[in-house]
């Protein structure tokens, strides 16, 4: 009895279209800083999507993910900073330098579990966010401007915001693409299956260590993609990028989404930024609604609704908001 | 010389420091598996509430006493409303929750206090300095936040060691269902240990504020800090956390003292003056990472779980 027009479904095919016709829209309507976020949280939208390869299949949860954004992103505005623009070379050496970075913390991440693993992580993005810092040729604590977009010739033009758009979506659908690709294969499988006993695979004769430690790369390339368009769309790029909070963030969109599925990390990062950007207008308008007052003051203080709504939803809606389209459904 | 001791003496005095914040953390961490990102928030609360009250009841001492009361009764409210529903759960519900905490209060103290930071203003004596030895001054605030954190400790060592309480929580600590199977009101319990984790947090965020200033977001740095602490400790040991944090706080103040003078005997003077400082902040995490490769449960591991 199974359909495919499930409400969540439904919603879910509403929000990728959704997202595939915002530059039409914003071409009608002349809004261009919807454009704007939207961009954002396309990017962000991939990061989270590799977080939540690691961390809802693997079970690695990693607190330094935004590393990878800042790398990322430092590759391409150190480059362009010394004068090669081409995204023929920018792009394969910033994924480059974020696969080696995961290499080799993740070679040492991975001999610790649970609690520690989270730590471990959290310092090494810690000691690249105090190297951003120390960059003095390339901004240090005050960022990095980048002048010009990555390059691709005459095959695309990232300057052109919708092509921009563009490029980013296509990178998020074949993200979650290769993501899905994965997880249901036997890699994904074996990454599964040492998340759940990883002593039981080892048994088995599968060399546990080695997948995890592949699966840990890719997604820090892919994170490191985000990171290449997030500089590209900032024109800047700044340590803030890698700052723990940053990874914070990340993890607060794959667990509100609802991890478990490859949809949920970008329904959160959505739900997340477009609540940040529209908090203090609700608050404003119901504000005046309930008291009648002029509420203008209250809009600065959305943070102080969104961080008891982050634990609401912790506390009662434990698959996030993609779980609670399943209807509690638990797999 | 005198510059060794002083810096010496300025990194136990910050160690001591980190081992108020993280002592409740890993009682928190090691008994109710819990982690607390918001610990940071009841350290920033801390700072806060002994810079109104003391400037309020015009008296230090006075001032200090009620701060700590008041954080005491917050962290005990926050267990009560929200951490209590999160225990049992995965380690990233916690995150989650308590990542939300910490926007919250940062709000909170913004709509209370106002953008701006609070001074917390000495009393004429502490805010003199102290001749150690002949010709060594010393601070004496610092010294003092080094005789009442060792204080603090000892008796935390005793509380924990010594006492029928203490033997709750150890027991707690290697195995919380059989001591609630053993009729111990546990979340009587829980509730006592997680608000004496507040009011240590807020000890040290009101004994931090009177050097720097109480301002809001100021627990986040120092919090990764006190993570560090535990998780090079050992989650769930006391004497871990304290033994990592004099390490930590000697680490890193030395290391920011003294490390850019040694890399100029290697590099040359520009190279050294930048890399100095970048090398410093990572200093600590260089050696959590270290031994954590070698030893993936801390220092002191906690009787098996």
């Amino acid at each position: 009895m199974k359909t495919i027009f499930t409400v969540r479904n439904v919603l879910v095919f509403g929000l990728l279209a959704f997202l595939a016709v915002i530059p039409a829209y914003a071409d009608v309507t002349g809004n261009t800083f919807i454009m704007t976020l939207f961009t954002r949280i396309v990017i962000l939208a991939i990061a989270a999507v590799s977080l939540n390869l690691i961390m809802s299949y693997g079970g690695m949860v990693s607190f330094g993910h935004a590393a990878y954004l800042g790398i990322g992103g430092y590759a391409v505005g150190i480059l362009a900073f010394e004068g090669i623009n081409s995204g023929f070379v920018q792009w394969p050496v910033a994924m480059i330098a974020c696969g080696l970075f995961a290499l080799v913390t993740g070679a040492l991440s991975l001999r610790t579990r649970g609690v520690y693993f989270i730590m471990i992580t959290l310092a090494f993005a810690q000691m690249i966010y105090y190297v951003g810092v120390s960059l003095d040729r390339y901004g240090a604590d005050d960022g990095l401007t980048i002048y010009k977009r990555s390059n691709f010739g005459s095959l695309i033009n990232l300057s052109n915001k919708t092509t921009f758009y563009y490029v980013c979506l296509v990178t998020l659908f074949a993200t979650m693409y290769l993501v899905w690709r994965l997880v249901n294969s036997r890699f994904g499988m074996v990454i599964q299956g040492a998340r759940s006993n990883d002593r039981r695979m080892r048994a088995i004769g599968i060399p546990t260590f080695r997948y995890r430690l592949v699966c840990f790369v890719i997604a820090g390339m892919m994170c490191g993609l985000a990171g290449i368009l997030l500089a590209n769309q900032a024109d800047f790029v700044s340590p803030a990028t890698m700052h723990w909070t940053r990874s914070g963030d990340l993890i607060v969109m794959a667990v509100l989404g609802g991890m478990g599925s490859v949809i949920g990390p970008v329904v959160g990062a959505v739900a997340l930024l477009v609540l940040e950007e529209t908090l203090p207008h609700i608050i404003a308008v119901v504000g005046h609604f309930v008291t009648g007052l002029e509420m203008t003051a209250a809009r600065e203080y959305w943070q102080l609704v969104l961080g008891p709504m982050l634990l609401l939803v912790v506390l009662y809606a434990r698959g996030g908001i993609d779980g609670l389209l399943r209807g509690g459904r638990r797999d | 010389m005198l510059l060794f001791i002083e810096q010496t003496l300025n990194g136990l005095q910050f160690g001591l420091l980190l081992f108020l914040l993280a002592a409740g953390l890993t009682l928190v961490f090691g008994i109710m598996d819990l982690v607390n990102l918001a610990h940071g928030s009841l350290y920033m609360l801390g700072a806060y509430f002994a810079a109104t009250f003391t400037a309020l009841t015009g008296h230090f001492i006075g001032g200090v006493v009620l701060a700590l009361m008041a954080t005491l009764l917050v962290g005990m409210a926050v267990e009560v409303i929200a951490m209590r529903r999160l225990y049992g759960r995965d380690h990233l519900d916690h995150v989650l929750g308590t990542f939300g905490l910490i926007l919250f209060f940062n709000e909170l103290v913004r709509l209370i206090w106002g953008p701006a930071g609070m001074n917390l203003t000495l009393p004429s004596w502490l805010n003199t300095s102290i001749e150690l030895m002949p010709g060594v001054h010393y601070s004496m605030y610092r010294l003092s936040i080094i005789i009442v954190s060792l204080a603090v400790a000892i008796s935390l060592y005793f509380v924990v060691m010594r006492t029928r309480i203490g033997m709750l929580i150890r027991a707690g600590a290697s195995n919380r269902e059989m001591i609630g199977a053993l009729g111990i009101n546990i979340k009587l319990l829980f509730t006592l240990v997680f608000g004496a984790g507040a009011a240590l947090a807020g000890l040290a965020g009101l004994m931090q504020a009177a050097i720097l200033t109480a301002q809001i977001g100021m627990g986040e740095n120092i919090l990764i800090l006190a993570f560090v602490v535990i998780i090079i400790g050992g989650i769930g040991s006391i004497r871990g956390a304290f033994v990592a944090s004099l390490l930590v706080g000697l680490i890193d103040t030395v290391g920011r003292a003294f490390l850019p003078d040694v890399l100029k005997l290697f590099l040359s003077n520009s190279a050294a003056s930048t890399a100095g400082p970048a090398l410093s902040s990572m200093l600590i995490y260089l050696v959590m990472a270290v031994i954590l490769v070698a030893r993936p449960e801390g220092l002191f591991p906690a009787a098996n779980k």
